[in-house]
């Protein structure tokens, strides 16, 4: 602290956190030392387990039952948050400090409506009751840009749209104009082009209301589009911390540098590069380490790594906990760049291979309280031998619905499907063992997928590994420990247990593999791991994937064509190369800039599935709609050549 | 497992009443069917500790022989019931279509009948015996259970791992035992505690009733039945039974307690 006018907006100084687990204290936070300014943006990253969301809540005093705070202090406009009355921290909560949590639905309490639950909020800070109440409600809701404030304040959360609560959490955080906002992955439970809605969002009203803020994310990117300065916490410990800019560009702890380059980035691609990941596991939660704690998974560590663990050095305006700063810049590439030669090369498969699965014209309709809903809409597609068709949509495309189709978990409401040229019954209940075995699933989140009860052995084994010996190659190709093999899932983390269940997939030989956001609940590291995997069993075994993703990058990287979804509808469908150089879609446009932050942003929410806009389904967010034919007319897929076609009324070559 | 007290002491009564169910005419100091018509209606004394009944018979031995019969119908009853009971809430849960709707109908027609009627009722018709009681409280308990079941079992097969079975060719037997039943278990083992605390005091009940367990039982519901109008002046012929009973259901509630907290850990 330099300047003494103001105290900092928060600090946390040498804090620890410990959690009891049965008769054991668990360390969560190591000596946390953390000073926002008043204003400032801070950025805090980590991967799931590292301690972020418990920082956040000992800054409020609000931790889980059996947390405490067990050393050092933390201040809250220069007040120790520590000592406050209950009464002071009541004052604390409802003026000085507000936060804004992952999942808006859940922030929001379902059975009130809008403005009486933002009324709450002015009755507490402001002794305001009734109409004015009401009426400063309205005003906020127009400030965190919400077109139709009148409209929303008699709405119930459940008639609101993601972003639309999210927004209206942000209104309610802001209402008490706090010294200090804590956002705990703000962004993470919303589609890609609403996320970048919301960061706008943040950035504007930053600086509308001179509030600090404590911007906790998963995401480097996002956090480099918000915050200033950054800190990079590792099982518990700020491994890293300095300007925003500085840290991206040239990071000096190797932690920072294996999170940076474990992300997919624009332009990889399987055929030219793994990705890079960070090898081995995250201490256990509260272990206690001797050295520094990130030596196992460091390519830089040494003997004195071991031995001591480094104290946060001062690089001139910024720190790194690590004995060899400057050598962490320069970490060798674990494997290929774009066109180098290090790395396993991974093959080709695509063009001139077999046609093996086709679905025609897949329609699925569900009834919701008296409206259709079209999840699928005439959706044709097919799919090679070795080939991966990516289907990138945001929630509410159908692309789930459209994997549950093609499996046959979902019968649909008409469209057929065939394998081989053979059709398939709708059901899997109808379907053949051989048909069975040749089309298997990922799904999304491992924990759920795999049962509880029983152990990975029997798990794998139970879907076609019958030997001890196939069983232990199976686990092997995909990096699993044989030791693995007898523990239940929940005794593995959520990367091992993806691993498991691709194992499984895989266990029947099948010829294609379904995908359903296969690594959207693992961490950036883990996620380069699974994706690597995933493309080397490609090359192995040259089975086919249909990979369902939201990000781009990372369908990118895995996929040979690509299908574009919105609104049930199939809107543009291509070979990688000719999506991302173009002619597209203005939807895929949209979804492109999304991750970009110099580029035009899509405004609005996707509109309701079950009242889809007449004409083309994009209509009504498309920034290049061209006038009535839009409205009235919904445009058929124009074959762009070469297998790309568009589903638009602007001519291709003007796309 | 964390140490719970309540399921130490709850397992630490129920002990008690099995070792009595199991050994009771050992134990007993006195032989708890002998009349003695010199010393009837005795109040409680060195001689006879629960003091005598109508007969001259030892209260206290009598308690004591008197759990057997409800220890042997309550957990054949009970455990009838649960694993009915488990059957049908996996199928209702895990088919769903037409005929969990008939089924559940059915059920919520039969809570709207006091249970104690049913029973009553079926046991009238096929007449009373250990068997036939044990019987119809399993039948009566089996809708009862299953309902707690499918929900459970609605939960579960919305999960992926029943899909991926049914991906695998898994047939839905297969998925209903093999698949999700292990993961309802710890649910169906707090279900079967709750409904054996039920069961005893619906024994007694009809018991009482007549429609229970029948002489020459030392039964304590049929204790009850006996000797209740004797209770203003000869309280002892019916406050031990009385106690006997709630005490035993009593070290089941505390068991199912105990479970329960057991397993959530």
């Amino acid at each position: 602290m330099t300047a003494a006018a103001a105290p900092p907006a928060l600090a946390f100084e040498g804090v620890d956190v410990t959690y009891r687990v049965g008769d054991t204290d668990r360390r969560i936070l190591r000596g946390l030392d953390l000073t926002i300014a008043p204003g400032e943006a801070y950025g805090l990253v980590g991967e799931s387990g590292c301690g972020k969301s418990t920082a956040a809540f000992a800054a409020v005093r609000y931790l889980a039952r059996g947390g405490r705070v067990s050393r050092g202090r933390i201040l809250i406009d220069g007040q120790d948050i520590a000592g406050l009355s209950p009464r002071a921290l009541r004052h604390l909560r409802s003026h000085k400090v507000a936060m804004v949590y992952q999942d808006p639905a859940r922030a929001l309490n379902p059975s009130i409506r809008i403005g009486r639950q933002m009324a709450e909020m002015f009755e507490v800070s402001e002794g305001l009751t009734g109409k004015p109440a009401l009426d400063r409600a309205a005003q906020m809701l127009a400030r965190v840009q919400i077109a139709n404030p009148e409209r929303v304040i008699t709405a119930y959360p459940h008639e609101l749209s993601g972003g639309m609560q999210q927004r209206v959490v942000i209104a309610m955080a802001l209402s008490i104009s706090p010294a200090l906002l804590i956002l705990d992955e703000p962004t993470t439970a919303l589609d890609a082009t609403v996320e970048a809605e919301i960061v706008e969002l943040i950035k504007a009203l930053r600086h509308e209301f001179a509030t600090a803020l404590l911007f906790i994310s998963h995401n480097l990117n996002l956090i480099a589009r918000t915050c200033e300065r950054v800190g990079v916490l590792y099982a518990g410990e700020l491994v890293e911390e300095g300007p925003t800019e500085a840290i991206i560009q040239h990071p000096r702890h190797p932690y920072t540098v294996g999170l940076l380059r474990s992300a997919p980035k624009a332009g990889v691609r399987k055929t030219t590069a793994r990705l890079e990941t960070i090898p081995g596991f995250p201490p256990p939660a509260g272990a206690e380490v001797t050295g520094c704690i990130f030596t196992d998974r460091c390519p830089i560590a040494t003997d004195r790594c071991r031995r001591e663990a480094p104290p946060m050095a001062d690089l001139g305006g910024r720190l790194s906990r690590c004995h060899y700063p400057d050598e962490a810049a320069d970490i060798p590439h674990t494997t290929t760049r774009p066109n180098g030669e290090k790395g396993k090369p991974t093959r080709r498969q695509g063009k001139g291979s077999t046609l093996l699965l086709s679905a025609a014209n897949l329609s699925k309709t569900f009834l919701i309280g008296g409206k259709t809903l079209h999840a699928v809409n005439d959706i044709s597609l097919d799919l090679h031998t070795g080939e991966t068709l990516g289907i990138v949509g945001e929630s509410g495309s159908g692309k789930s619905t459209l994997a549950r189709l093609i499996v046959g978990l979902t019968s649909p409401s008409s469209g057929t499907i065939s394998i081989d040229g053979e059709p398939l019954a709708a059901t899997v209940r109808r379907r053949l063992a051989r048909q069975l075995n040749k089309l298997q699933m990922v799904f999304q989140n491992p924990g759920a997928a795999l049962n509880r009860s029983q152990t990975i052995r029997r798990i794998i084994g139970r879907s076609g590994a019958a030997s001890e010996d196939r069983l232990q190659t199976l686990a092997r190709s995909v990096r699993l420990a044989d030791s693995s093999l007898s523990q239940k899932p929940r005794q593995l983390s959520g990367g091992m247990q993806q691993r498991v269940a691709i194992a499984r997939a895989f266990a029947g030989e099948p010829q294609i593999v379904i995908c359903d956001e296969p690594t959207s609940a693992l961490d950036v590291s883990v996620q380069a791991a699974i994706l690597n995997l995933l493309a080397d069993l490609q090359a192995e075994r040259g089975v086919s994937y249909l990979f369902i993703s939201h990000d781009l990058n990372v369908v990118h990287y895995l996929a040979d064509r690509i299908a574009v979804l919105y609104l049930g509808r199939l809107v543009e469908i291509g070979p990688t190369e000719a999506i991302f150089s173009g002619p597209r879609h203005p939807y895929t446009e949209a979804l492109l800039s999304a991750a970009d932050p110099d580029r035009a942003r899509l405004k609005g929410d996707p509109p309701s599935p079950t009242d889809p806009p007449p004409g083309c389904a994009f209509q009504t967010r498309c920034p290049r709609k061209i006038g009535r034919i839009c409205e009235d007319q919904e445009p058929e897929l124009i074959d762009a050549g070469g297998g790309h076609a568009i589903r638009c009324h602007i001519p291709t070559q003007d796309l | 497992m964390k140490r719970s007290p309540t399921l130490i002491a709850g397992l630490a009564i129920l002990a008690i009443w099995v070792i009595a169910a199991i050994a009771g005419r050992h134990l007993a100091p006195q032989d708890p069917y002998a009349d003695d018509l010199l010393h009837t209606l005795a109040p409680p004394s060195a001689a006879h500790w629960f003091g005598t009944d109508q007969l001259g018979r030892d209260v206290f031995s009598r308690v004591i022989v008197g759990a057997r019969d409800i220890l042997i119908v309550t957990p054949l009853a009970t455990l009838l019931g649960v694993v009915a009971g488990t059957m049908l809430g996996l199928i209702t849960g895990y088919l769903r279509g037409a005929f969990d709707a008939t089924i559940s109908r059915a059920i919520e027609a039969m809570q709207a009948v006091p249970l104690v009627i049913v029973a009553l009722l079926a046991l009238a018709a096929v007449g009373t015996s250990n068997l036939t009681v044990i019987l119809v409280i399993g039948l009566v308990f089996m809708p009862l259970i299953g309902r707690t079941v499918r929900t459970v079992v609605l939960a579960e097969a919305d999960l992926d791992y029943v899909a991926a079975a049914q991906l695998r060719g898994d047939g839905p037997l297969k998925i209903m035992f093999i698949e999700i039943l292990p993961n309802v278990l710890p649910l169906v083992l707090v279900e079967a505690t709750v409904r054996f605390g039920y069961a005893i005091f619906f024994v007694a009940s009809l018991s009482f009733l007549g429609f229970g367990i029948q002489p020459p039982s030392a039964d304590w519901g049929l204790a009850i039945a006996e000797n209740y109008s004797l209770i203003g002046s000869y309280w002892w012929v019916v406050m031990f039974d009385v106690l006997a009973t709630a005490s035993l259901v009593l070290g089941v509630n505390l068991t199912a307690d105990g479970l329960q907290t057991v397993f959530e850990r």
